[in-house]
């Protein structure tokens, strides 16, 4: 008995991805990140030389490339901002849930955050970015609670197809008040629709500027529940058992996805699968530790934004694909290909 | 055992017995709801910018010439309150069919996808190709059924292959919902206002020419899902035990989808999908005929009170014209969000 | 009553997926007896009574019953001969017990017949069998286990099949419940002649209501006979792998199986013994 148990003690030890792996792992995507991130700056309508990108990030404004570049830097810390915040909520979502179809898009999440902003529209009045803000991630955080609660109702807790369902049909719901609000309002229906569809391309440093505090927020409430994360991983009796408070850790991190995809979904509209598709390639390449997973879904989900934006520029030249558009039509294959892997049972 | 067993006779008396109530509460049930169609259907005949009373509306109906009401009820209001009927019956039966194949009311067409690639397609057929029309319509069916294959192929591996099935579902349509959503934002003013009608549901411009194909397709495949009502049943039991009663599980569930699907875009080619009227129908149907039995015909007849009441809700009740896919999404959104709640405490079946 | 059929398995081969589960596997039912399968978890046997059923094809190989292929043959005809109760079928929310077991007339109705006396007869007498007789306008869903399974196995008998396969039916079931349900198999078979083969888990239960034992192990048939004959130390030691003094159930006359572990033995010279004091291995 005893030896067995050193055995598997020293298998566990073996069989856990060495420290080294991982920061060259996490060596190799922050180096890949700052390349599109750099692409994302000289790619466009118009070229530009790396001259001009050195000179505009010294302020200069002096040629038109110049103030290319000027327009495309702020897009491009908005796609890292955002897409970090989305890469680790959707880890932290998976990890909280303890679920691997948690993402904002299918929880219902941005319906909510839409919704809200929809009803702030119309009958508030709303229209600065800090009021955006603020409705967009309440009106996630409702949604985040409510889909949860009803998808974890009932036998077997929280199985991947309740919540996933549970998500679809509130979105489908919260859609169709969308719908009937914003529809016989000729006037907002355009700001609606335009939010709707999203994107990093109207980005400017003020807007940038409002949402930093909320993102340093939930950032640091993600990265602090690691630990808690990992041992939450293991189940909820077994986490008590192991002097986990289990409902308090769950409701610190969800808050702190909650503040990071709200405050995302606020600036660049709902953008779907970044969150869901992010941590699983995540967890092939530097394991199931959340201390990990959650850095490294975060600079991921960074540079698949900054990617998609780049790729929606390059495919509709002159014009342009929103990056939720694309991110969708990326990651929904991802999707189908997770369900298809797993055994019904787990569903 | 127990010493003394009742004997043969008096079990069979008492099972025909509960039997027989309960035929008698779903022949009631069935009774009331087709008179409730009707009697929407009048009104809807009778109001409207101006009211006719029930003897002119019923002249117009038998053919006879009134003075301004052959153009407003015979042109106008009668197309539109077929369409209803038809269409609502169509997606009634489609959406129960597929909840009660994959054992789970949030199952149905419009969750799962298939309606999605119909709207997608029809925005893409007006705003990109620019087409209208019969075109349009046509694409939709096209892309619906396309949809569905794509759904069905990707989920079928072996074994059990519900679940996956309405994941995938809902993975496709989260594809094809952001398509649509680009495809909007290339749309100019006047190209809004035809894709919106695909986005919503709506019956507006109600003619007989949209009606015709929607109805030969309910003609059509009405029946063959009524064919298969008890191998459906069985269904409900598992795919195991209905394999083990002799239902071939694949024909079964290809011939229905088939059917179910076809039904779905014609309809949806003609009105738009109108939003959870597949979803509600079936569900409502089983709370009030009770869950024996198959759901097929009530929750068709509940799909057509569905569109009918909803238009005519939508044209009259409130001070500005909403289309009925609207109405139907407001009042089933509570409904629906309920119904999850109830599905997910008690399992997972209608 | 019933004419005796006979269901066998030739060269059967079945697997899902990319994995064989069951390779070259010959079977041959004793028609009239009650077959127990056994063997450890993920042995194939209920991959075996799956494909015995249709409701697997196989990869190669073929299942016979009465000299036909039952892969081709038409479905409900099957189904009047071959029942098959899963291990885990769906009762619909608020579906009457009487309701449930006439489910079972399925393969007896065609298209467009209405339900006839002959069905109306064959559910009641299901339901007398399994003495679920007064339960029978109660939901399905407000029953206790014991209850549910014996409306699961009333609804097997209203199929009214001469060939009955059982899926681990008393999995999830207190150990009295267990005892009703072979019980009531046993007078099914013992009344009706009905052939029938049951998955189980509990080797004890399985030896004393079988009349014939086959005993799996990585997909294949290691050893089947009556269990008297059959039932050793040696076969549960490389069948289950664990060693097992076998000794008569002085209720039953069959053979009772006892496991040794490495713990608790009367006599010296167990591993406790040679590895020191109990509770303090001399290992780490």
């Amino acid at each position: 008995m005893t030896r067995a148990a050193t055995e598997n003690a020293r298998g566990v030890v073996v069989g856990r991805r060495p420290a080294r792996v991982r920061l060259l792992w996490f060596g190799i995507a922050v180096a890949v990140v700052a390349l599109l991130a750099f692409a994302s700056v000289v790619i466009g309508s118009r070229d530009v030389s790396i001259a001009d990108v050195v000179a505009a990030i010294g302020g200069s404004v002096d040629n038109t490339s110049e103030a290319a570049v000027a327009k495309r830097l702020p897009r491009t810390v908005l796609a890292l901002v955002v897409g970090l915040a989305l890469g680790l909520a959707g880890a932290v979502m998976q990890g909280v849930t303890r679920n691997p179809l948690a993402d904002p898009g299918i929880l219902g999440v941005n319906m909510g955050a839409s919704l809200a902003i929809v009803v702030g529209i119309a009958w508030f009045g709303l229209s600065t970015a800090t009021g955006y803000l603020w409705v967009a991630t309440v009106g996630a955080g409702v949604a985040a609670v409510f889909v949860y609660a009803i998808g974890s109702l009932g036998r077997g807790g929280a199985t991947p197809l309740k919540l996933a369902l549970a998500g679809a049909a509130t979105s489908a719901a919260l859609a169709s008040f969308v719908t009937a609000i914003s529809l016989p309002r000729g006037d907002i229906s355009g700001t609606v629709r335009s939010w709707l569809i999203g994107g990093v391309g109207g980005a400017g440093w003020t807007s940038i500027g409002q949402m930093a505090p909320f993102l340093a927020v939930g950032v640091l409430v993600s990265l602090l529940s690691a630990r808690r994360l990992n041992s939450l991983a293991l189940g909820d009796e077994l986490a008590t058992g192991l002097g986990e408070r289990v409902a308090v850790t769950r409701a610190v991190a969800a808050l702190g996805a909650v503040l990071l995809c709200g405050a995302a979904t606020a600036i660049a509209g709902p953008i779907a699968f970044v969150g869901l598709v992010v941590p699983h390639a995540c967890r092939l390449l530097v394991g199931v530790d959340h201390r990990w997973l959650l850095p490294f879904s975060g600079v991921v989900g960074a540079g698949l934004v900054v990617a998609s934006d780049v790729l929606g520029r390059i495919v509709a030249r002159p014009g342009e694909v929103d990056v939720g558009i694309i991110t969708a039509i990326l990651g929904a294959p991802v999707f189908i290909a997770i369900v298809r892997r797993r055994k019904v049972s787990s569903l | 055992m127990t010493a003394t067993a009742p004997s043969l006779d008096a079990v069979i008396a008492s099972v025909s017995r509960s039997k027989a109530v309960r035929a008698r509460r779903r022949v009631v049930v069935i009774s009331i709801l087709a008179v409730l169609i009707m009697a929407v259907a009048a009104i809807s005949l009778m109001i409207g910018n101006t009211v006719y009373s029930v003897t002119d509306v019923a002249r117009v109906v038998l053919g006879q010439d009134v003075d301004g009401a052959s153009f407003t009820v015979g042109r106008l209001r009668l197309p539109r309150m077929v369409l209803a009927i038809v269409v609502g019956l169509s997606f009634g039966i489609a959406g129960v069919t597929f909840q009660t194949m994959l054992r789970n009311p949030l199952a149905s067409p419009d969750i799962i996808g298939i309606s999605a690639g119909a709207s997608a397609a029809a925005a893409f057929a007006i705003v990109v190709l620019g087409l209208s029309g019969t075109a349009v319509s046509v694409f939709a069916i096209t892309a619906g059924l396309l949809v569905t294959l794509v759904i069905y192929v990707l989920s079928h591996q072996a074994g059990s292959a519900g679940t996956r099935l309405i994941l995938i579902g809902i993975g496709i349509a989260a594809m094809l919902e952001a398509a649509t959503q680009y495809v909007l934002s290339q749309a100019g003013q006047w190209e809004l206002q035809a894709v919106l009608r695909w986005l919503t549901g709506s019956l507006n411009g109600a003619s007989w020419e949209q009606t015709l194909p929607a109805l030969i397709a309910l003609l059509v495949l009405g029946p063959v899902l009524l064919s298969r009502r008890h191998d459906l049943d069985a269904m409900r039991l598992g795919e195991d035990a209905a394999s083990a009663l002799g239902v071939r599980i694949e024909r079964t569930r290809l011939v229905v989808v088939i059917a179910a699907v076809g039904l779905i875009a014609f309809a949806t080619a003609a009105t738009g999908p109108i939003a959870f009227v597949a979803f509600l129908a079936g569900p409502i149907a089983a709370r009030i005929v009770g869950p024996h039995g198959s759901l097929l015909v009530p929750a068709a007849l509940v799909g057509a009170l569905l569109v009918l009441s909803g238009d005519v809700v939508g044209q009259n009740v409130l001070n500005l014209r909403y289309p009925v896919g609207i109405v139907t999404g407001v009042l089933g959104a509570p409904y629906l969000v309920y119904l999850i709640i109830r599905t997910n405490r008690s399992g997972e079946s209608l | 009553m019933t004419t005796a059929h006979a269901l066998t398995a030739t060269d059967l081969t079945v697997g899902y997926g990319d994995t064989t589960i069951i390779s070259d596997l010959d079977l041959d039912l004793v028609a009239g007896a009650i077959t127990v399968i056994v063997g450890p978890n993920a042995c194939g046997k209920s991959t075996l009574l799956r494909s015995m059923s249709r409701l697997l094809p196989p990869r190669s190989g073929q299942v016979v019953l009465d000299g036909r292929s039952i892969h081709g043959m038409p479905a409900k005809e099957l189904a009047r001969t071959l029942g098959l109760l899963p291990q885990s079928p769906i009762a619909p929310e608020g579906i009457t017990v009487a309701d449930l077991v006439g489910r079972g007339r399925h393969p007896h109705q065609g298209m467009f017949t209405r339900w006839s006396r002959a069905d109306d007869v064959a559910v009641a007498e299901a339901l007398i069998a399994t003495d679920t007789a007064d339960l029978a306008d109660r939901a399905v869903d407000e029953l206790s286990g014991g209850q549910r399974q014996r409306v699961w196995i009333a609804m097997a008998l209203a199929q009214d099949t001469d060939i009955l396969l059982l899926d681990e039916p008393t999995t999830f079931l207190d150990v009295s419940h267990q005892v009703e349900v072979l019980d009531l198999l046993t007078d099914l078979n013992r009344r009706r002649g009905t052939t029938i083969v049951i998955v189980l888990h509990d080797l004890n239960l399985a030896v004393r209501y079988a009349d014939h034992l086959v005993a799996m192990r990585d997909g294949e048939v290691y050893a089947s006979g009556s269990p008297e004959t059959i039932l050793t130390p040696e076969l549960i030691e490389s069948v289950f792998g664990i060693s097992a003094a076998v000794i008569t159930d002085p209720t039953s006359g069959k053979p009772l199986m006892l496991p040794i572990g490495r713990h608790h033995m009367v006599d010296r010279g167990g591993p406790d013994a040679a590895d020191g004091p109990a509770g303090h291995p001399a290992s780490d």
